[in-house]
């Protein structure tokens, strides 16, 4: 092991060692870390799987693969950067390594919990990559029926099992968060002077355990009716299929939100760091997590605007989901206000939230345009569907979680990253995500369908745009890793504090030690006190116990 | 807080609590989000059945027909006589009378075993019936094939609570097998108290599911 900088000179990293001490922790910095490692590698396969969609759109005509095998790639590369990369990585890594250590305790309430959750989370990925090699399924990340009932003869069966098993793995996360929250929280630690990042994961983990389930049954029923002839979604069954979709849809809408919020959670302790101000309306920002997550259950039916829903239910879910902009909006103008006055630096991890807010402005607007009944009739399926929920999902979590990641870096390694190489990856990834999507915006107002893998020539120029962004991002996500690895044994020695940053986690040794804290912490000021009169600690060594 | 650690039995405080009471509270708390995680579960279940319900209510009447009410009925019985021995154990393990317990904790098992082997018999019926949906579904009289429908909800929805009382079953072997060892007392009975509201609560599902599938429509069979 490197020799981290720590006060008793072992931390979470060092005070055991071997593959065994790794594979039973218990402790929630270690789950972190196995987290990071397999939803990097999910990431990874998930990513190649998008550059295999963005060759075959390289040119009109379908050259590279038939359109059955087409339909298997865009199917792997939904389902494995949803389920395996975008849901669990801001919870699973950044959350689980902060949640305990910002709100003071020792660890998650339910530890073994965590560890199975892991576990769960490892199994379900074995599974749907063993049904990925099988030959995979063609029904997109969707599993729409009939696409995926009796008809298809692709590996349903085992990739909704696999989702299943997921879907428990972020449920038992999502319920020890929340009771983390509940119970463990530090003296002093209050309700109102929590890190907004825990406010919005605790909001993120309620749409975890009553959203999940919802879809956990669906998918159950699913494989019923294909193992066993349950009749719920085979009309020939006598069932429904639009069912199925009421039902996907219901814990899927809220599971954009389990992707974005945890985004919104990193955006606010990075731009309150980096303003040196505190966060504008802290309680509002808070309040606006909850309502996101309370909404996003009511908004189910913009999903079906064109399935043989009634006119009147499509203007209520039309009017709902209009609702979902008010919290969203009233993030942005409030972390923009913090930017206001303040004393703003331009570290990476701001320009990732910078970008953030930009990528997520634009991605949150199409969505009102996509929410307008009338407009969404005439983009339904097409690649403007794709372009918005692309930059909600990479502009907004994407960009959150490489911010996040950048940010605390330093805590869980112990090591710096090397800043140039840092900014420049979030110049690639910025430059790159929009070449890649702004085009796709065009392409679907001119009417280009999404999961066709050929299309008229007149849009080839657009479509090039697109395939060439997909390769500059992809050089913006190697970088890191590259640096990263790198920084482990190269990087400087990052001190308790590097960024002069606010709140519990940077007050213990980085790494932290197993059970994070020297000394009970006890709270006595308000989340983001930059302005507090005590100036900042300088980086390093200085000794750290103002508690 | 270390005054805390000290009066605490050392054995059953895990590291990451302060106190037990801290513990109990948290494991408690954990207990209901979880159960909360279970009634949206089982609410797909019940949306679906009201969808096809509300869609085919005649087919619906005329598979209700089919079950036997008396089985039904007992194995409501059998329940709600397992819910009060589970809450006689609880209150057993707080009073710190652990033969009782052990005593309730059986009673309770035994119960259930009794309504697994009722729906035993009455899922081999509908076996011999061809009343299980799939090629070989068969149902006599003017509803024919429409029926499957009804038989589907009613599979999956007993066939799901089925599944959570069999691994409620597992759980209480595993309580049976700490109390018998002494693990369980009026300081530490937290594991009890916990199984208890998911034992409950899965009796609470059968309340329901009872009247949907044997009650609702019965008298309109003449009719249908």
């Amino acid at each position: 092991m490197n020799p981290h900088e720590s006060a008793a000179g072992t931390n979470y990293l060092n005070a055991e060692l071997g593959l065994r001490s790794w594979l039973l922790t218990k402790d929630h910095k270690r789950i972190a870390i196995l987290y990071l490692l397999s939803v990097s590698f999910f990431f990874l396969v998930g990513g190649l799987f998008a550059m295999m969609i963005r060759l075959e759109l390289l040119t009109p005509a379908g050259d590279l693969m038939e359109h059955d095998t087409y339909n298997h790639v865009f199917s792997a590369h939904g389902i494995i950067m949803v389920f395996f990369f975008l849901i669990p990585a801001i919870p699973a890594i950044l959350g689980n390594f902060l949640i305990p250590i910002m709100i003071g305790a020792k660890d998650l309430a339910f530890p073994k919990l965590n560890l199975l959750s892991w576990y769960l989370y490892m199994f379900a990925g074995t599974m749907a990559l063993t049904a990925l090699l099988m030959g995979g399924v063609d029904t997109g990340w969707t599993f729409y029926p009939p696409y995926s009932s009796n008809f298809s003869h692709s590996n349903v069966v085992l990739v909704g099992i696999a989702v299943f098993i997921n879907g428990f793995s972020g449920i038992l996360t999502g319920l020890n968060f929340l009771v983390t929250i509940h119970r463990m929280r530090a003296p002093g630690m209050t309700w109102f002077r929590l890190p907004l990042f825990v406010w919005s994961q605790y909001a993120t983990s309620l749409i975890f355990v009553l959203g999940t389930p919802v879809i956990a049954i669906t998918l159950l029923l699913l494989v019923g009716e294909r193992l066993f002839h349950i009749g719920v979604f085979d009309p020939s069954l006598g069932g429904d299929p639009v069912l199925f979709q009421h039902l996907f849809w219901f814990y899927s809408h809220p599971a954009v939100y389990i992707m974005i919020l945890p985004s919104m959670a990193v955006i606010s302790e990075l731009i309150a760091c980096f303003s040196r101000k505190r966060i504008f309306g802290y309680n509002m920002v808070a309040f606006s997590s909850i309502a996101i997550a309370v909404l996003g259950f009511l908004v189910w039916g913009h999903h079906m605007f064109v399935s043989s829903q009634s006119v009147y239910a499509g203007t209520v879910f039309s009017l709902l989901t209009m609702l979902v902009a008010i919290p969203s909006a009233i993030k942005v103008f409030n972390w923009s206000f913090t930017l206001y006055q303040g004393s703003v630096s331009l570290e990476t991890p701001m320009l990732y939230a910078l970008g953030f807010i930009g990528l997520f402005t634009i991605g949150g607007l199409t969505g009102v345009f996509l929410g307008t009944l009338g407009f969404d009739v005439h983009v339904t399926d097409t690649y403007f569907v794709v372009a918005h929920f692309h930059y909600v999902m990479v502009g907004g979590t994407l960009m959150g979680y490489l911010g996040g990641l950048h940010f605390w870096w330093p805590k869980m390694t112990g090591r710096k990253y090397p800043e140039f190489w840092g900014k420049l990856s979030a110049l690639l990834v910025f430059v790159g995500f929009n070449l890649t999507f702004f085009p796709q915006f065009i392409l679907g107002y001119l009417g280009m369908p999404r999961r066709y893998h050929v299309y008229p020539p007149e849009w080839q120029v657009l479509n090039v745009m697109s395939s060439a962004g997909a390769s500059v991002l992809a050089v913006g996500f190697i970088l890191p890793a590259c640096y990263f690895l790198w920084s482990l044994k190269y990087g400087e020695i990052a001190g308790r504090n590097p960024w002069r940053a606010k709140g519990l986690e940077w007050e213990v040794p980085s790494p932290p030690p197993t059970f994070n804290f020297e000394v009970p912490p006890v709270v006595t000021e308000e989340a983001y006190n930059y302005a507090g009169g005590l100036e900042p600690r300088p980086t390093g060594l200085a000794s750290a116990k103002t508690h | 807080m270390e005054s805390a650690l000290t009066t605490a039995e050392p054995t059953h405080l895990a590291h990451q609590f302060d106190s037990l009471e801290q513990q109990q509270q948290t494991a408690t708390l954990g207990m209901w989000f979880f159960l909360a995680q279970e009634i949206l579960f089982f609410g797909g279940l019940f949306m679906t059945y009201l969808l096809y319900r509300w869609r085919d209510p005649q087919a619906f009447q005329a598979g209700s027909y089919t079950l036997d009410i008396r089985f039904g009925m007992t194995n409501t019985l059998v329940l709600i006589a397992s819910s009060f021995t589970m809450a006689m154990a609880v209150r057993s393990a707080q009073t710190d009378r652990i033969k009782a317990l052990v005593r309730y904790l059986v009673a309770t098992g035994f119960f259930g075993v009794t309504f697994l082997c009722i729906k035993y018999v009455e899922y081999s019926d509908k076996w011999h019936h061809h009343h299980v949906p799939g090629p070989l579904f068969h149902f006599a009289g003017p509803m024919g094939q429409r029926a499957e429908v009804f038989f589907s909800m009613y599979f999956a929805m007993t066939g799901m609570h089925a599944l959570h009382m069999i691994i409620g079953l597992g759980l209480l072997i595993w309580l049976l097998s700490g109390a018998l060892r002494g693990r369980y007392s009026a300081r530490y009975y937290n594991p009890i108290e916990c199984f208890g509201l998911y034992w409950h609560f899965v009796d609470i599902i059968w309340i329901f599911l009872f009247p949907l599938f044997y009650l609702i429509g019965r008298h309109y069979h003449g009719v249908a």
